[in-house]
């Protein structure tokens, strides 16, 4: 049976019926055409499907679409001010922090998360931070330079 | 990765949640941050009928300085705690143990009563609260009952709670050997779960150990604290030779688990290890 | 304007940083339809009955296939690629690999049943209530037991499990009497262990039959779609190949594994049909792990021997190559000759003998995965460098150097000839080595390694040093290897009358950014602004020919065949420009976009030009109108990389715990388009071939489950694991393709994997062993320092 959920994605409020049992990442990408976040795994592991729910990263797997009734949040697609991108999009584009752009959203959701609560991360917490985040084409090497590029852009 | 069909509850007092606990029994399964729970039911490891979502019930969140205590809410995110100022002071490893839990997301939202709740083996709570002497207050229809930490962990995912109960708060004593402690984990490389967790709690009076507590995640299937080495510490000074022979016997009297990371006699020698590595941070 | 040669960035990452990569997953068609497949928990058991009866019944359930509707249909199966018979002339043993298997299940995750429903958690539901009868079988998941007498059989009519067995190389008994009157001879016995490709985009396929048109369109997560439009129509569907459109859009990853043409997506093709609608299919993580391709698998005995001055007499190794239970595309190729070809390694070895079995056993197929055959090459004989250096007492560096071919350009001096089928073709190696020296502080780190003894860690440095074989490949030198497809590439320079450009490139990008360096290619070579170009790859309707992207083939082949398109369309721009200007083409130069009657001022623009071509008011007489022009490129021979990867690693004696603490890579690649791009590729590489050697590995139980099917199990490398690479390189150019690009794509995953456990050697060599096995977890390290 399905049941009303109002979530506000990216600045709009969208109301729809569920199923109780929907993840929010299929939310996401089938019932708001959202497919910026992606679903690499099935056992909360990779974080390719990393958003921000009410200003926190969040693996959206790992929370059913209920859960966040009531609730606001960011996606990939939200992270761009008009053409402006944010600081972190811009960094993966500079230090080629992306190749196949799979994990791309998810670690640039986590790496903001990241870098709000620690403005000026080590190279050492930036690794430790994106314990989370699975990528298989850039032995993580230019995503850290991509953070750290963020981080001074953004100090 | 879809779980199978059930019903949502989202009752918004603990006295409505206990109600439909009672109505659904067996068939419902308590959800908080969904951290445990929600990668059981994507894999469909357990199917049930009725979801309890006590997210939104506020008594069950925040963390209370008490006199004597701290009282961590059951809906407290691992974050949370690693950020509480309170449970730094009094009682480090919970908080230290809380940052080393998951991943930044995990922590964002995981709580800690669902993560009790589930009683992995494996996971970082189990030695911490072993070691701190917590009580978890469980909540039923007829009142609240307080479960002493050594009597809670019952096995592989088996806990001292009653099928209509809610974990609705952690207890941590104020004590001197809680301010003291630490936490240590050797992690299991692809969960980053403990293949051996350790948390150690000092209490020392002019010098000697008046009080030792020390317990393990990861090595049995039920969590549990080290007799043999408390016992081994108490009375002594807390130094390199204490610390060997007291961690000589890490764990000869359970069962240890083995995997393809660490079969048992590995196991138990980083038990040994890391038992050394917390206790010799605190000496 | 030189794009050749500088970091770009790339085109094409605004669409994957704001949210807007368009993978297969996330394509939705009006009336799709979702698909779940039944998959045998069992690693090998006979289906005794398949019950659908409940679930056909349930919400949402379309319609749902078992392996008595693909049979009755009389759908073959997928086929394999490439053949390699039997060393006495016998017949590669092919057996069939049903869509749906109707008989038994040979491996756990063979599909049973498709399930196919209005939405994804329908398809899901049912396909819990299909019910399977199983009667299970002894399974067998290693090669060298599968091979043995009385061993299950996986397949009934191939005895011993055995595909085909190769040999090549020096006659084995000169090989074996060179090592038997050896000063020193170096033995090894080693696993190279499976290791799952693991792109973070699980496979998907949409199967789409479109009744208005009488045509079919399959969107897939491919490194390969014309390929897979091929195979799926002439080998298992029987569809004329005009009526299939084949779409490989945004692809997540591939690494080998998204090369082969797998059953699901001829399934999807198929059953669109059947209920005519389209059927979407992605794979859950779990269930990548059971039906990707997964990579490696050999349990290999190699010997190699020397004189007394340490120079190598001979090689020779026996290998023991786990096919899976089926053969899937490229799978023969891979132990055979993408593996023994490469047994020559930088060496002058005078006598090598390699010979194969290669095996069946209850176990998902095994194929290329990132360097192919070549990793499993650099590791054996690497493996046995630092072997036989630590024996003889000699320094590893200095055993290469003393080994290694002279240099050879393939111009001056002629390629060199090895003892094993490949003439390399060019060639410097001790200036990578001697480099890698230099940058890792060789005499320093030794100092650094004796001064770490007292305090309870243990240093250790590691070599490889590494020869590939890349571009691949001449065709019909692959053909007579078995082959049976060409290995060209094409590509279409579509010039538009206002002069933008559009090219078509069989070549189809996973992440390598070929929207970016092709670009830079078209760009430089016509003399316009980039932004002039367009790169379109990955549709089999847009583009009229293609073999797709693997064997770090793309710039080598496929930038050649763009560049001989553009050759093309300069040499009819030079006659409509000499028209123009009234001069002969003979009197023109060609620069920064116009052409130049040489020693005046009189030119044209390109833009004039191509605006000529489509409106031929003023035009030369006899000369078609149009500037559009396509290529097929043949290589005349694959590109040999090489380089020189250091590994030092540090090893904490108590808990065994292995840390990589600096990572040194020097490779040659020929010249380079874009180093930005060519460093990323060279790190991701890296990544992968040190996952392999310290964390990354499948693990099989006794009943042919793998234990490690998921990523709470199963160890990828993670940013905290890794330490920052170093990277170096040299160019020793390619002689044989027009750009003199060889390839970088999997130089980083072939060189790295033997020097992390050579390092791992090094820091142990105190404890008497002579090997330690992949992955080097930490319990192995502390049972060989505690004598466990």
């Amino acid at each position: 049976m399905k049941v009303p959920v109002s979530i506000t994605v990216n600045g709009k409020q969208y109301d729809k019926m569920v199923e109780p049992r929907l993840l929010l990442v299929y939310f996401l990408r089938e019932e708001l055409a959202l497919t910026g976040t992606h679903i690499g795994c099935d056992t909360s592991s990779c974080g390719a499907c990393t958003i921000h729910l009410d200003g926190k990263a969040l693996k959206s797997c790992t929370m059913l679409a209920v859960q966040a009734n009531g609730k606001s949040v960011t996606t990939i697609e939200g992270m761009a001010n008009g053409e402006e991108l944010h600081p972190l999009q811009e960094g993966f584009h500079m230090e080629h922090g992306l190749q196949c752009g799979f994990c791309t959203p998810g670690m640039i959701m986590c790496a903001a998360d990241m870098l709000k609560n620690n403005p000026n991360p080590s190279e050492e917490e930036i690794r430790h931070g994106l314990e989370g985040n699975f990528c298989r084409c850039t032995g993580y090497h230019n995503i850290v330079k991509s953070i750290q590029y963020a981080a001074k852009k953004m100090a | 990765m879809v779980p199978s069909k059930f019903a949502y509850h989202k009752p918004s007092t603990i006295k409505e949640a206990i109600e439909l606990l009672t109505t659904h029994g067996d068939d419902s399964k308590i959800l908080s941050g969904g951290h445990s729970l929600v990668p059981v039911l994507k894999l469909r490891l357990n199917d049930p009928e009725h979801i309890i979502d006590v997210s939104g019930i506020e008594s069950m969140g925040g963390i209370r300085d008490n006199e004597k205590s701290i009282t961590i809410g059951a809906n407290s995110t691992h974050g949370e705690i690693a950020k509480n100022a309170a449970l730094k002071e009094h009682a480090p490893m919970i908080a230290l143990a809380a940052s080393m839990i998951g991943d930044i997301q995990v922590r964002n939202f995981g709580t800690i009563g669902g993560s009790i709740a589930h009683a992995d083996p494996a996971a970082d709570w189990p030695a911490v609260l072993l070691a701190a002497d917590a009580n978890i207050v469980l909540t039923h229809a007829g009142g609240q009952r307080e479960v002493d930490i050594d009597q809670f962990f019952k096995g592989l995912f088996m806990t001292a709670m009653g099928e209509e109960e809610i974990i609705t708060a952690i207890r941590i004593p104020k004590t001197p050997f809680n301010k003291n402690s630490t936490y240590v984990k050797f992690p299991q490389p692809a969960s980053r779960f403990a293949l051996v967790g350790c948390a150690a709690a000092i209490a020392n009076s002019d010098g000697y150990i008046t009080e030792a507590r020390v317990a393990f995640s990861g090595v049995s299937a039920t969590p549990f604290r080290d007799s043999n080495v408390e016992k081994s510490l108490k009375g002594s000074v807390l130094n390199e030779d204490a610390i060997a022979t007291a961690t000589a016997s890490v764990a000869d009297d359970v069962s240890i688990m083995s995997d393809h990371f660490a079969a048992k006699k590995y196991r138990k020698h980083m038990a040994g290890v890391y038992a050394r590595k917390a206790l010799s941070a605190l000496a | 304007m030189t794009y050749i040669g500088s970091s770009v960035k790339r085109v094409e990452d605004k669409r994957f940083i704001t949210g807007q990569g368009r993978y297969t997953d996330d394509i939705v068609l009006p009336q799709m339809t979702y698909a779940c497949m039944v998959r045998s928990p069992h690693a090998h058991a006979e289906i005794v009955n398949v019950d659908i009866s409940h679930a056909s019944q349930m919400d949402g359930v379309v319609k749902i296939f078992t392996g008595k509707d693909t049979d009755a249909a009389g759908i073959g199966g997928v086929p394999c690629g490439w053949q390699v018979d039997f060393k006495n002339g016998d017949t590669m043993k092919e057996p069939p690999h049903p869509l749906l298997v109707s008989d038994k299940a040979r491996h756990a995750g063979d599909a049973i049943a498709m399930v196919i429903a209005e939405t994804y958690a329908q398809a899901k539901d049912a396909a819990e209530m299909v019910i399977v009868e199983y009667n299970v079988l002894p399974a067998v998941t290693n090669s060298k037991i599968a091979r043995a007498d009385g061993a299950p059989q996986v397949h009934a009519d191939v005895p011993n499990n055995l595909a085909f067995d190769w040999e090549l190389g020096n006659p084995r008994e000169e090989v074996d009497a060179a090592i038997a009157g050896a000063h020193h001879v170096t033995t090894l016995e080693f696993i190279n262990q499976r290791v799952i490709c693991n792109a973070i985009e699980p496979r998907s396929a949409i199967g789409h039959f479109d009744t208005a048109y009488d045509k079919y369109t399959l969107y897939t997560s491919t490194q390969n779609p014309h390929l897979i439009r091929l195979l799926m129509c002439a080998f298992v569907l029987g569809i004329p190949e005009h009526k299939v459109r084949v779409v490989g859009p945004d692809v997540g990853g591939g690494f080998g594994s998204k090369i082969f043409h797998y059953t699901e997506e001829a399934l999807v093709i198929w059953g669109s049909n059947q209920i005519k609608r389209p059927i979407k299919w992605t794979a859950e993580r779990s269930e990548s792990f059971v039906t990707d391709a997964a990579g490696r698998d050999h349990i290999t005995t190699a010997k190699m021997a020397f004189d007394k001055d340490g120079n190598i007499l001979a090689l020779s190794s026996d290998t023991f190559a786990n096919m899976g239970a089926y053969l899937s595309t490229f799978a023969p190729a891979v132990p055979t000759y993408l593996h023994g070809t490469l047994l020559q390694g930088l060496y002058t070895t005078p006598l090598i003998n390699v010979s194969v079995d290669a095996v069946f056993t209850n176990t998902t197929a095994v194929d290329a995965y990132r360097g192919a055959g070549r990793p499993e090459a650099t590791y054996l004989l690497e493996r046995l460098m630092d072997t036989a250096a630590l024996e003889m007492g000699r320094d590893p560096a200095e055993l290469r150097l003393q080994n290694f071919i002279a240099p050879f350009d393939g111009v001056e001096q002629e390629g060199y000839q090895t003892q094993v089928a490949l003439q390399y073709d060019s060639g410097n190696y001790a200036p990578v080595l001697k480099r890698g020296l230099e940058m890792v502080g060789y005499e320093q780190f030794r100092a650094d390694q004796k001064a770490a003894e007292s305090t309870g860690k243990l240093l250790g440095i590691g070599f490889s040093t590494y020869v590939e074989a890349c571009g691949i490949a001449p065709s019909a030198v692959v053909g007579a290897l078995g082959a049976r497809a060409g290995l060209f590439e094409s590509a279409q320079v579509q010039v538009h009358p206002t002069g933008k450009v559009s090219v078509y490139s069989g070549s189809h990008s996973h992440g390598q950014g070929h929207e970016t360096s092709f670009a830079q290619v078209v760009a430089d070579k016509m003399g316009i602004p980039m932004e002039d170009v367009e790169i379109i790859h990955g549709d089999s309707d847009a583009v009229a020919f293609g073999m797709g992207t693997y064997g770090s083939r793309s710039l080598a082949v496929g930038g050649s065949a763009i560049v001989k398109s553009i050759e093309k369309v300069l040499e009819k721009g030079a006659k409509i420009a000499a028209h123009l200007l009234e001069a002969s083409v003979d009197d023109l130069d060609y620069a920064e976009g116009k052409w130049t009657v040489r020693g005046t001022e009189k030119s044209v623009a390109f833009g004039d030009v191509s605006l000529t071509a489509y409106v031929p008011h003023n035009y030369p007489e006899g000369l078609e109108p149009g500037l559009d022009f396509s290529s097929f490129y043949d290589p005349a021979n694959f590109t040999y990389p090489f380089g020189c990867h250091i590994c030092i690693v540090e090893i904490d004696k108590e808990s065994g715990v292995v840390k990589v603490k600096r990572f040194i890579a020097v490779d040659d690649v020929g010249n380079v388009i874009n180093p930005m791009i060519v460093d990323g590729q060279i790190h991701g590489g890296l990544a992968q071939g040190i996952g392999q050697a310290f964390c990354e590995g499948a693990v099989y139980d006794e009943s042919g489950q793998l234990v490690n099917g998921t990523y709470m199990d199963y160890v990828m490398p993670r940013a905290d694991d890794l330490p920052s690479f170093e990277i170096d390189r040299t160019v020793t150019p390619c002689p044989h393709n027009p750009l003199g690009v060889k390839g970088a794509g999997e130089a980083g995953c072939i060189g790295a994997t033997p020097a992390v456990v050579n390092a791992v050697m090094d820091a142990l060599k105190g404890y008497g062993i002579h090997d330690v096995e992949m992955p080097v977890t930490s319990q192995k390290v502390w049972n060989i320092i505690h004598g466990g």
